[in-house]
């Protein structure tokens, strides 16, 4: 039976999610991701037009806050913990332009 | 004084509260129960005292030591939500469950192993160790919040706090022989609680009796300005004290229960004994039906993966955590994140992304969130004609471990009856309801009821609980190894 | 006008980012500060820190739907929040919190530009290259400073109604002035808190179809997006006409040199993966909190254009001109209050005429950024106004004001341009001079064509250096030349 989701499109979201994939990985994620998604894909099918989406279970709106500061933490705690701080900032390899 | 430890908590807080109970001698009694761990159950204890955020001993939880499951952020307290991608973090802030557990008196005993980013139902996934169930060691506690479980059922911990997701509190404490609970959906604040799901995400206690539970709840759940998705409960939670079920109607959904395939029959029996107990104590218990609910597995596995892939894009290397070295940017992000998450968690990821991504989004998500809609109706449908709902919290007992290692689908079975509660963010109880052997033979192992009620009906509910409880008289001591059997 | 543009109708939407004015962030109370040390003003929620929640600032819906109220849309009675996912560094969550298929505000216009929506999203972090060019190429390291994350952002999207480059800026004028009159930014494309996107298509003139449209980013001031459109216009057209087709991308406009450079994309065709945010309940304003917002809104370019135009008598080119351009504006409020002679009418027709002509010619932009402050203008204003000095006067002296500043009054007393009137007879002598040097011009006066007083005026002119005071010279002319009457023994 061909799988639900192939090689391609594995590489293809193992891109958008930014995971790198040995190539062993590939094939056994594609049959693991196929096996969830021919179980799931039971609901694709479902005549479902005519019933609301459910965004959130709770009933509430407008749950708002005050436009008032409260403390931030000071530059020394926010870089603590940073991978590679520099004067001051978070230091990262460039993006690719 | 007897043994300290064998106190509920309802009896040490009392104690403590009355003077009778030294709240230091208590602590030390049960970090020394702690530090014998030989289940995995700890990945961070505290050494110096466990003491209590406040010294008023009239407090609630004053002078109480709590284990709490490694996804809850504590300022300065190593917290790793299982995973290697957090190994060495220190938050900069505590979760507000955790501080209102502190302001009420109560210390932080340790930080409990878990299924990492609580994805997992056998805390197998954890990437520090599995944990083991004190009832038989070659046996998953459950998950995803295996630790707390196994911490609370083998004696290392007093009680504990967890997170329910699809059953990652029920579950375990089926496993485990305890009471674990979910409260509805925004009772309790989800600030600082690592998050997996977010729509789905609960924290709860797990505790040796309903009344332990009640009263963890009663300090824990509040509306918090921090959480806009968090409301409290009404009205607040009462301690349980029901001895009876008179006039109570208990609906059993036949979905979740009688006919429902992949119940073990050890589990079918203790249910149904468990039906007749509640008969006895005067409830009326009869067949409901969520006919949706067989829809609850695929649903949840496309929204918590759907979420979780969001939820865990800023594991990134940029700000804290795991970094990997990299030549460029987008080599550094991969890296990072293949060497972090360990497999499950990855598998979740790339579902959840599949499922978001273009041309499948009104296919999976959109469609996950119209069962979602069917099955909180079927809920409020079954709750015109009935109070509660009863079913087995997990289709078998305790699994060996690695016995479901090969089959992601199986593990996701797991939670079958617990998932659309959660769907729902409705409350749901697991306590134990006797013992029973696995399909295919073996030890005795605990099995779990579960009770669900209506959106904020905690108080019915523990009070329910309490009554089965009482009546269904469970010896919560593990048969054999506890916990500080080497 | 090039003669490809008559056959080619050039079709431009533009995409709006402003940040609010708010004291604190979207989603934590962390303080906005423009220009702060790096991470001064961060938290564990515009961190991304694992566990952290959002919760909304109260004051950015109000300051939102006073700008989608503002440009007349609609607003949503429910809204929802949308996570919109993408990796980059100056993204903490990896995901932005912003609205998607339900915005706080749809339909609506400003001007003869539909509005197409308004949403609220929260902004980016600052990323900055460590190199030697200052931009984001190749290999090397980057810093990011999250100060900036989280800001309030209002995005506020145009339909495709613009035609040109300098309608665009024109259009842009008027969105800045009425932000800055709804007080809900500084808006200043400087300091980024205004920025500003174009969507640029072609299509044969006459037809309906849209062309495929290039995006024209990070243009930030009006006279690089003027000329950043007009450019790429002209590119795709000569692109068109030589046989090729206009590819989608992503395009820097380099203002020095005048060329187009296509960006390489973070990460091209983006597949956002939008999901409703499940951490934020739905925005519900009511009908209430509507009505009220609507009845606060101050009053806005259109309406204080018409108002100009009725008030002061302006020409309605004149009265949008003080409307639209939000400086010019306040520089004229500024100038009327301070003048004490010189009435509302006067002082505009002063600021939108002399004085744009002056300051332009003097090669500024804008004559806010000269030396001719209210106060020197008002004063200049006065002057005139006394007829202390003439008009002509009032202009020379106006020129050097603007490149020098300083107190109009003392420039006239220095040089000695004051005003030549009737008092100290010196007019009345020139005026006397004037006839007897020009008879024949005096002729036709007397007899009754009034044109050949141009003559005379002009030679009383001369006599005074140009001091003269125009009307007054007229008036003594003619009283000079009025037929005498008989002379009664």
């Amino acid at each position: 039976m061909r799988p639900m989701i192939d090689r391609d499109q594995v590489l293809h979201v193992a891109r958008l999610a930014r995971l790198h994939l040995e190539e062993s990985e590939v094939e056994r994620m594609a049959a693991e991701l196929s096996g969830v998604l021919e179980h799931v894909d039971r609901i694709a099918g479902l005549d479902l037009d005519d019933v609301a989406t459910t965004t959130h279970v709770v009933h509430l709106e407008n749950v708002l806050r005050d436009d008032t500061p409260t403390p931030s933490l000071s530059p020394e705690r926010a870089l603590a913990g940073a991978p590679d701080p520099d004067q001051g900032s978070f230091r990262v390899p460039s993006p690719q332009a | 004084m007897s043994d300290v430890v064998e106190l509920s908590l309802v009896e040490a807080a009392e104690a403590i509260r009355c003077g009778d109970l030294d709240p230091g001698e208590y602590a030390s009694a049960w970090r020394q129960a702690a530090a014998g761990d030989a289940l995995g159950a700890y990945l961070w204890r505290a050494d110096e005292d466990a003491g209590p955020g406040t010294s008023e001993s009239s407090s609630e939880l004053a002078g109480i030591p709590v284990a709490v499951k490694d996804i809850f952020c504590i300022e300065d307290v190593p917290t790793t939500a299982g995973s290697r991608i957090l190994e060495g973090y220190l938050p900069p802030y505590t979760a507000t469950a955790v501080a209102r557990l502190r302001a009420a008196g109560a210390g932080v005993l340790g930080k409990t192993n878990m299924d990492e980013f609580a994805m997992g139902s056998s805390n197998e996934n954890s990437a520090y160790a599995p944990v083991l169930n004190p009832w038989d060691r070659d046996r998953v506690p459950g998950g995803s919040s295996g630790g707390s479980a196994a911490a609370v059922a083998g004696g290392l911990a007093p009680c504990a706090i967890g997170t329910d997701t699809g059953g990652s509190i029920r579950q375990p404490a089926a496993l485990c022989g305890i009471v674990g609970l979910k409260p509805t959906y925004g009772a309790i604040s989800r600030y600082g609680m690592i998050a997996f799901a977010s729509s789905l995400d609960q924290c709860g206690p797990l505790t040796r009796t309903v009344a332990d539970s009640a009263l963890m709840l009663r300090v824990m759940e509040g509306r918090d300005p921090l959480d806009s998705t968090s409301t409290g409960i009404p009205g607040g939670v009462g301690l349980p004290a029901a001895e009876r079920l008179d006039g109570l109607r208990l609906g059993v959904p036949r979905e979740l229960a009688g006919e429902a395939e992949g119940i073990e029959p050890g589990v079918r029996e203790v249910f149904e004994r468990t039906l007749d107990v509640c008969r006895d104590l005067g409830a009326e218990v009869a067949e409901t039906a969520l006919p949706h609910a067989e829809h609850g597995i695929s649903a949840y596995y496309v929204l918590a993966p759907a979420e979780a892939s969001a939820n865990l894009a800023r594991y990134d290397g940029v700000r804290y955590g795991l970094r990997e070295s990299a030549s460029d940017l987008t080599e550094m992000y991969e890296r990072t994140r293949a060497e972090g998450f360990g497999d499950e968690v990855k598998r979740r990821i790339m579902l959840g992304t599949y499922a978001l991504s273009s041309g499948y989004y009104d296919a999976y998500y959109g469609q996950a969130q119209r069962v979602r809609t069917l099955i909180a109706e079927d809920f409020n449908r079954a709750f015109e004609d009935f109070d509660l709902l009863l079913t087995p919290t997990s289709p078998t007992v305790a699994f060996e471990l690695g016995s479901r290692a090969s089959d992601p689908l199986a593990m996701y079975m797991s939670d079958y009856c617990t998932v659309p509660m959660s769907l729902a963010g409705l409350p749901a109880i697991s306590i134990p309801a006797g013992l029973a052997q696995p399909e295919g033979g073996g030890p005795e192992l605990p099995v779990g009821l579960q009770v669900a009620g209506p959106a904020y009906s905690e108080s019915r509910l523990l009070d329910a609980a309490h009554a089965i409880e009482q009546a269904v008289g469970f010896d919560g001591t593990p048969a054999r190894g506890g916990a500080g059997d080497s | 006008m090039s003669p490809g543009e008559n056959r080619w109708e050039p079709v431009i939407g533009l995409e709006i980012h402003v940040q609010l004015q708010t004291r604190t962030k979207m989603f934590c109370g962390c303080e906005l500060e423009f220009g702060a040390e790096p991470n001064v003003h961060t938290c564990p929620v515009c961190l991304g820190h694992p566990g952290t929640l959002p919760v909304p600032n109260r004051q950015a819906i109000n300051y939102a739907l006073g700008v989608a109220l503002a440009l007349g849309c609609e607003i949503a009675p429910r809204s929802i929040f949308h996570r919109k996912n993408y990796f980059y560094p100056d993204l903490p969550k990896g995901y932005q919190i912003s609205q998607y298929d339900i915005p706080l505000g749809a339909g609506g216009s400003l001007g003869e530009v539909r509005i197409h929506r308004v949403h609220l999203e929260e902004d980016a972090a600052k990323l900055s290259h460590v190199g030697e060019s200052g931009r984001i190429h190749g290999s090397g390291t980057s810093r990011v400073d999250f100060n900036r994350g989280g800001t309030p952002l209002v995005e506020i999207v145009s339909e495709p109604d613009i035609r040109s480059g300098p309608q665009a800026r024109e259009w842009l004028q008027l969105l800045r002035t009425t932000l800055r009159q709804l007080g809900v930014s500084d808006v200043n494309m400087e300091e980024g808190s205004l920025r500003c996107d174009a969507n640029i298509s072609i299509r044969e003139a006459g037809t309906e179809a849209l062309g495929t449209k290039t995006e024209l980013k990070n243009m930030n001031s009006f006279r690089f997006i003027e000329r950043g459109i007009a450019a790429e216009i002209e590119r795709q057209v000569a692109l068109v006409e030589g046989g090729g087709e206009v590819a989608q991308e992503t395009l820097h406009f380099d203002p020095v040199s005048g060329s187009l450079t296509s960006l390489r994309s973070k990460e091209y065709a983006h597949d956002y993966r939008y999901l409703p945010e499940p951490d934020l309940v739905p925005l519900a304003p009511s009908e209430e909190q509507i009505e009220a917002a609507r009845a606060a809104l101050p009053e806005l370019p259109e309406a204080r254009r018409d108002r100009y135009a009725a008030e002061l008598g302006l020409s309605p080119d004149d009265a949008a001109h003080l409307a639209f351009d939000a400086e010019l504006g306040s520089f004229f409020e500024r100038t009327s209050e301070r003048a004490r002679e010189a009435d509302s009418k006067a002082v505009a027709n002063w600021v939108t005429g002399e004085l744009v002509r002056c300051s332009r010619e003097a090669g500024f932009e804008h004559p806010a950024e000269t030396k001719a402050t209210p106060e020197i203008v008002a004063a200049l204003a006065d002057l005139v106004a006394t007829r202390s000095i003439n008009r002509k006067v009032g202009r020379q002296v106006l020129n050097r004001l603007v490149l020098e500043g300083g107190d109009p009054a003392a420039i006239v007393e220095a040089e000695g341009l004051g005003a030549v009137s009737g008092d100290d007879g010196a007019l009345e002598a020139a005026v006397e001079k004037a006839i007897a040097a020009q008879p024949e011009a005096a002729e036709k006066v007397r007899a009754g064509e009034t044109k050949a007083i141009g003559a005379l005026i002009g030679f009383v002119m001369r006599e005074t250096g140009g001091r003269a005071d125009g009307g007054e010279v007229t008036r003594l002319i003619h009283e000079k030349l009025a037929p005498q009457p008989p002379v009664t023994d």
